[in-house]
């Protein structure tokens, strides 16, 4: 899993059925200093984060699917925690 | 997922029996702020975009689940044509 932060919100009419319903949120991966790190993703919201937040992201299809409670649904990354802190000591 | 714009198709003539019928684009990965990412890549449509339009795609196994209970041998498939997006 990785950090990120939700950048953006992103509407789609015309999507694979197994979508429909699921919101799609714009998230930049972050380092742990809290710095982008490489291109931005989207992924499916499993835990009704919204922008500006920091969350959770599982990076695999069958997790993610699982997220948004469909079984075989075509998605690869989905949010499935909002972050409160992040201790590295 | 990834957001890209389709920039072209490809036809073959020759290919797996799992691939009759799919129709491949090429799409080229990009940025919210429509900036290319990396390079061009091939994926399986199963919603009917276009060249010229702005879709989301999704890597891996994942990208055959559309064509279900066909296995499709494909890593990446286009899965929402893009209405908008907005940043912030």
């Amino acid at each position: 899993m990785i950090l990120a932060r939700v950048t953006g919100t992103l509407v789609a009419t015309q999507k694979n059925h197994k979508l429909e319903g699921a919101k799609l949120l714009l998230v930049q991966p972050l380092t742990l200093e809290d710095t982008p790190r490489g291109p931005e993703l989207l992924a499916v919201d499993g835990v009704g984060a919204g922008v500006h937040e920091k969350v959770l992201i599982v990076l695999e299809g069958r997790a993610a699917s699982d997220a948004i409670g469909k079984k075989a649904a075509p998605v690869d990354a989905a949010i499935v925690g909002i972050v409160d802190t992040v201790d590295l000591p | 997922m990834q957001l890209g714009k389709v920039v072209g198709n490809v036809v073959l003539t020759m290919k797996n029996d799992t691939l009759d019928g799919v129709k491949l684009l090429l799409v080229q990965p990009m940025s919210s702020a429509r900036e290319p990412i990396g390079r061009v890549i091939v994926a399986a449509d199963s919603v009917g975009a276009g060249v010229g339009e702005e879709v989301f795609f999704v890597r891996g196994k994942e990208a055959s689940f559309p064509f279900y209970p066909t296995d499709v041998p494909a890593d990446a498939g286009i899965v929402g044509i893009v209405d908008s997006w907005h940043i912030g």
